[in-house]
């Protein structure tokens, strides 16, 4: 069993913009590796420096955010190719829940699988976070998965995720290996009783 | 009461369970790797002690990083000469097939398993690879999953997935000369939104479908993923059953078709969703932004900011930014530095073959880069029985080996600075092709082919173009 998580809080880290797609999160040419450990340097990297190797002024980079553990995107986040190395970037940067408008599908399961809430909240309140984030930074920000709320010392949003990324994080079955490989008699059931196999 | 789709009767055969996070436990029937996304689930199952459960299911190919140029070992990268050892170890640890450059199978693994007759109708099917969709095309339930899976479809061959909405997509009428599945596609995509199948598996179908041969049908599956789907299928029907007679794996013919007489939708299927369109109102397509939605055709004028939907504004700004377009102008006439042929959209036979019409007996405009990469070492050979290869070497292209190549440069293949590329690849997204300030316009082959000749984007059609 892996670790059951219900809520989580840490400060945030907004990265704006919808479509972000995970060739931004991490761009192919940094996947030429056989584990994902040190993945986190180049989290985002041709956003943070140009070509010439000068710091773009991103977040992540930004003493004010950088190394905050909530990072606030906006639409469709995690769009494109299907690489867990996007996420497991963002993980080993530091980043252990995500918030968004609306999450690519695959992007949303990988974080699941990794144990990353990826919570969605409405188009208005993720600009809000954002805003909130980029003017008090220190602002912690608390994701509760029971209650399916994102909130403030002073404001709470209504939020949502996939039931069963949700139930998954709070019965600790993220890391799914464990939960299918108790069911081999089944597996082993539907293998034969497929006409291809 | 109403009959059933496709993927609700393949989910019915291959649904092992229901789990307590209420995602169902999936049965896949071929899982398909390669070297980049595979060797930290062989290096998690290791530190786990788990063995692989039905190695002769999964089969391996190396494509994303392999050089489709020089490509003798070691290779001049040492982390791709790396990459390469750890899925020739891993394979052969576990008794995986291996179709490496000596195998001369070697290729796309979008295009190896159809071509090896791997992927069959009916059959669930699994790669680390979002552009798995591709093998839908064949009446098969395939998707890309994350690294995390393929450990867990390694261990256990099944994944936890919860089961998508079906969306039906009906193409009526015929697609026009000049006009094809690629372009078909990416009207899909820029119709329905780059997001607007979160959640949904997408039904083709529809005169304009069932009429594509089998390589078209693998183009317009292949890019639902950039449409937000992360399944997209065509029904089983004759052409499907030809084409897969005779390929290596398919040992019993007939009840391969008996399969997937069974599993294709039911005439009176119901669907979560359905679309219509017309096929013989579009014309060739090309993006000009940084997702694949933002395309138009090749004569249509660029989109005003303000006259998209609000959730779009942002995104086509940065793409005008990016780009270096501005709304009111065409595509037509943009002057282009490279071009790219291949990629598991654009890669097989039939492909190569409108390219090389479209270029017999011109040349390649000056100062432009033409690339044409076959799909798989198969469809190399093929195409050079064909002599296709030496029309595009004699109008001056080069003809590489077989790999992803320039659709996500992760070999030496790269655009460099801003070049602006015509590619028949599924992603125009910022620094897709290897330079982070490269730029991609997505086309057909025969629209690559003619902008490769003319140095700008032509329009195909009616003699328009280079003729
Ligand atoms: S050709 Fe491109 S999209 Fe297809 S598998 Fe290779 S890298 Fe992915």
């Amino acid at each position: 069993m892996s670790q059951v998580i219900k809520n989580f809080e840490g400060m945030g880290i907004a990265v704006r913009g919808n479509d972000i797609d995970t060739d931004r999160i991490i761009p192919a040419r940094f996947m030429k590796c056989v584990t994902f450990a040190g993945l986190g340097e180049f989290a985002f990297n041709d956003e943070r420096v140009d070509e010439e190797g000068h710091k773009k002024n991103h977040p992540f980079d930004d003493s004010r955010w950088s190394g905050h553990p909530v990072l606030v995107g906006n639409a469709n986040f995690g769009c494109g190719s299907s690489r867990e190395h996007a996420p497991q970037a963002l993980k080993d940067y530091g980043i252990k829940a995500v918030i968004a408008e609306s999450f690519a599908e695959i992007f949303a399961g990988n974080c699941s699988s990794l144990g990353i809430p990826a919570v969605i909240l409405h188009h208005k309140d993720a600009m809000e976070l954002q805003a909130l984030i980029e003017s008090a930074p220190d602002t912690a920000i608390r994701i509760d998965l029971e209650s399916m709320t994102v909130s403030t010392s002073d404001k709470s949003w209504n939020a949502s995720m996939p039931e069963s990324y949700r139930q998954a994080l709070l019965d600790g079955s993220w890391d799914s290996t464990g939960v299918l490989a108790s069911r081999m008699d089944a597996v082993e059931r539907v293998a034969r009783s497929l006409p291809y196999v | 009461m109403a009959g059933k789709n496709l993927l609700e009767k393949v989910w019915e055969r291959h649904k092992v369970g229901t789990l307590p996070s209420g995602q169902d436990q999936l049965f896949i029937g071929l899982h398909l790797i390669h070297e980049v996304t595979s060797p930290q689930a062989f290096g998690m199952l290791k530190e786990r002690k788990l063995g692989v459960k039905y190695p002769l299911r999964t089969y391996a190919t190396s494509d994303h990083i392999i050089p489709t140029d020089d490509r003798s070992r070691p290779f001049a990268d040492p982390l791709a000469e790396k990459m390469l050892q750890a899925l020739e170890e891993n394979t052969s640890e576990y008794g995986i097939t291996f179709f490496g450059i000596e195998s001369g199978k070697q290729g796309v693994v979008h295009v190896v398993g159809p071509e090896q007759g791997l992927t069959q109708p009916g059959m669930t099917i699994a790669c680390g690879d979002s552009h798995t969709a591709t093998h839908g095309a064949f009446g098969a339930i395939a998707f890309g999953v994350g690294t995390s899976q393929v450990r867990d479809i390694l261990a256990t061959q099944t994944m936890a997935i919860a089961k998508p909405k079906v969306r039906r997509i009906t193409v009526n009428g015929r697609l026009p000369e000049g006009v094809g599945a690629k372009d078909l596609i990416l009207a899909i995509i820029g119709e329905l939104g780059v997001n607007g199948g979160l959640g949904y598996a997408y039904e083709y179908g529809g005169e304009a479908v069932e009429s594509l041969s089998m390589e078209e049908r693998m183009t317009l599956c292949n890019m639902s993923i950039e449409g937000g789907a992360r399944v997209g299928y065509v029904n089983p029907d004759k052409v499907t059953y030809e084409w897969l007679k005779g390929r290596p794996y398919v040992k019993d013919y007939e009840s391969m078709i008996a399969f997937g007489e069974e599993m294709k939708s039911d005439a009176d299927a119901a669907y979560d969703d359905e679309y219509v369109m017309d096929a013989s109102k579009l014309s060739p397509m090309v993006t000009w932004g940084i997702n694949p939605g933002q395309v138009v055709s090749v004569d249509g004028v660029l989109p005003e900011t303000e006259s998209l939907p609000e959730d779009e504004r942002e995104t086509a700004a940065r793409a005008y930014e990016y780009m270096g377009f501005k709304p009111g102008e065409t595509m037509l006439g943009k002057k282009i530095d490279v071009v790219f042929i291949g990629s598991c959209t654009n890669g097989r036979l039939t492909d190569l073959r409108e390219a090389a019409e479209t270029a017999k007996g011109h040349s390649v405009a000056a100062g432009v880069v033409a690339l044409v990469v076959p799909g798989s070492q198969e469809v190399a050979k093929a195409a050079e029985a064909e002599g296709l290869d030496k029309i595009f070497t004699q109008a001056g292209f080069q003809w590489r080996k077989a790999g992803c190549s320039m659709c996500l440069a992760m070999n030496p293949d790269k655009l460099q600075g801003r070049q602006l590329s015509a590619s028949t690849s599924n992603r125009n997204f910022i620094g897709r092709q290897g330079s982070p300030t490269g730029r991609t316009l997505l086309v057909s082959p025969k629209m690559a082919a003619a902008a490769a000749i003319a140095g700008k984007i032509v329009d195909i059609r009616n003699n328009g173009g280079i003729r």
